[in-house]
């Protein structure tokens, strides 16, 4: 096997080279990801706050339902469904675009891994902090507002860290329903493609991870939560 | 019902199409699961091994498996194989050969965590016995790190048995592909892909349910 850089710079048969294309591919993974990151993160904080709800048994065991199911199906499955089926079972969902349909699939799949690291993080929590809130006399509103929703989210900041990074790898399944994004152009293309594909999934983890150790040194609470410095490596 | 007809999937299809279908899904997953740890902990003792000889190619392995998609790495495997080995193979082949390569990686930074989780007591009570280094690991840390981890180590054999699905990206025989195929074939490829979650969300739940009651139980024993 002989290299041909050269490949970039050829034409890929529609006026633009190789090297446009695998920006352009990029572009779209990066979309496909940020998007499917803010559904996931939304959903995800949300049902994994009901989870730890106190005397509210019905609305848990629903939440939980919800990370039950979208946990236990695969991703690639996920998409399928949501590419294919639901437009044919609700005619409403003819006129959405692949784009967003991908988004859905990929951003309730992930909602369930951060749901399960938001329960978690909520239950980290010292009880005396729950306590400390009610003696305060906050409601349940506020106790989740101002106590525990922002000590959780700086626990969770490591493991949401390498979930935003899974994420972003995962955004690769989208080849599967012929999102143009990197993985798809790689299938189109010969093996130095494929190493620039993928150094650019590569970079784009690393930059993740970097912005998200940043945030995390932001947010760092002085005297709080010593977390033995790790990234989420 | 909303358009939906399963009455196509009888035993005999689902006999014919699938079955062949899950079951390397399944064999998949146990030589991926098994290769795996073996290759896992190899990875895991180099980057322990304090030798930088040891630590720097294992270190760089296991963090470029882990910043790269597997859909990726299953073209690349499927691409370079070929040239390695001398001669095509099939679809399945590669898939194998790179699950057990993927997931060594994984499983690695599970078993490390779970070595580095033994007191270090541990550690010297093997060497006052006068144990090599061998005989340490294998007899009194392995075991022990090997317990610690196994919930940990079969949620990640429920997340591979998931990701066994993405072979599709080679149009290897698996699971999906079967569901996938009767669809086509029955013109019913809607039905199909319910189908096909509903049979992943089973024994995936079932499984994920006898973990936690293995953890339960480990951490009572404990």
């Amino acid at each position: 096997m002989t290299w041909d850089w050269q490949v970039f710079l050829t034409d890929d048969g529609s006026g633009r080279t190789y090297l446009e294309w695998m920006f352009e591919a990029w572009r779209w993974t990066l979309m496909v990801a940020a998007s499917s990151w803010v559904v996931a993160m939304l959903v995800g904080a949300v049902v994994g706050t009901l989870r730890t709800l106190p005397g509210r048994p019905v609305v848990a065991a629903l939440a939980n339902a919800w990370v039950e199911l979208f946990r236990n199906i695969p991703l690639l499955v996920q998409i399928f469904l949501w590419y294919f089926v639901v437009p044919k079972i609700f005619p409403a969902f003819q006129q959405v675009p692949g784009f967003l349909l991908v988004v859905f699939g990929l951003g309730f799949f992930t909602s369930a891994r951060i749901a399960e690291q938001f329960r978690a993080g909520i239950q980290a929590l010292p009880k005396g902090q729950r306590y400390a809130a009610m003696a305060m006399g906050f409601t349940t509103a506020q106790s989740y507002r101002y106590v525990i929703l922002p000590m959780a989210f700086r626990i969770i900041l490591p493991p949401l860290t390498s979930e935003s990074m899974n994420l972003l790898k995962n955004s690769s399944v989208a080849f599967a329903v012929s999102i143009a994004e990197l993985t798809m152009f790689a299938m189109q293309a010969q093996e130095e493609v494929y190493l620039a594909v993928t150094a650019l999934y590569a970079l784009s983890a690393f930059a993740v991870n970097r912005v998200f150790a940043l945030i995390e040194k932001q947010m760092r609470v002085p005297g709080f939560i010593v977390s033995g410095g790790t990234g989420g490596h | 019902m909303l358009g939906l007809d399963f009455s196509y999937f009888d035993l005999e299809v689902l006999r014919k199409f699938v079955l062949g279908g899950l079951l390397f899904s399944i064999q998949l997953t146990v030589v991926a699961t098994i290769g795996g740890v073996i290759f896992g902990t190899l990875l895991a003792l180099m980057r322990l091994s304090g030798t930088k000889v040891l630590t720097i190619p294992a270190t760089f392995y296991v963090n470029g498996m882990r910043s790269v998609p597997l859909v990726m790495v299953i073209l690349w495997f499927y691409l370079l194989m070929p040239f390695v080995i001398g001669r095509p193979i099939g679809a399945e082949w590669s898939a194998i050969i790179t699950f057990v390569a993927f997931e060594a990686a994984y499983f690695s930074e599970i078993m490390r965590a779970g070595i580095q989780s033994i007191p270090r007591g541990q550690v010297f009570a093997g060497q006052a016995l006068g144990m090599t280094y061998g005989q340490n690991m294998r007899l009194v840390i392995l075991p022990q790190a090997f317990r610690n981890m196994l919930p940990v180590l079969l949620t990640q054999t429920i997340i591979l048995f998931q990701d066994t699905s993405l072979v599709y990206a080679i149009g290897a025989y698996d699971l999906l592909k079967g569901f996938t195929n009767a669809g086509k074939i029955y013109g019913r490829s809607e039905e199909a892909y319910i189908l096909a979650a509903v049979v992943y969300f089973v024994i995936c739940f079932a499984l994920s349910w006898s973990v936690k009651r293995l953890q339960a139980k480990i951490a009572i024993v404990r």
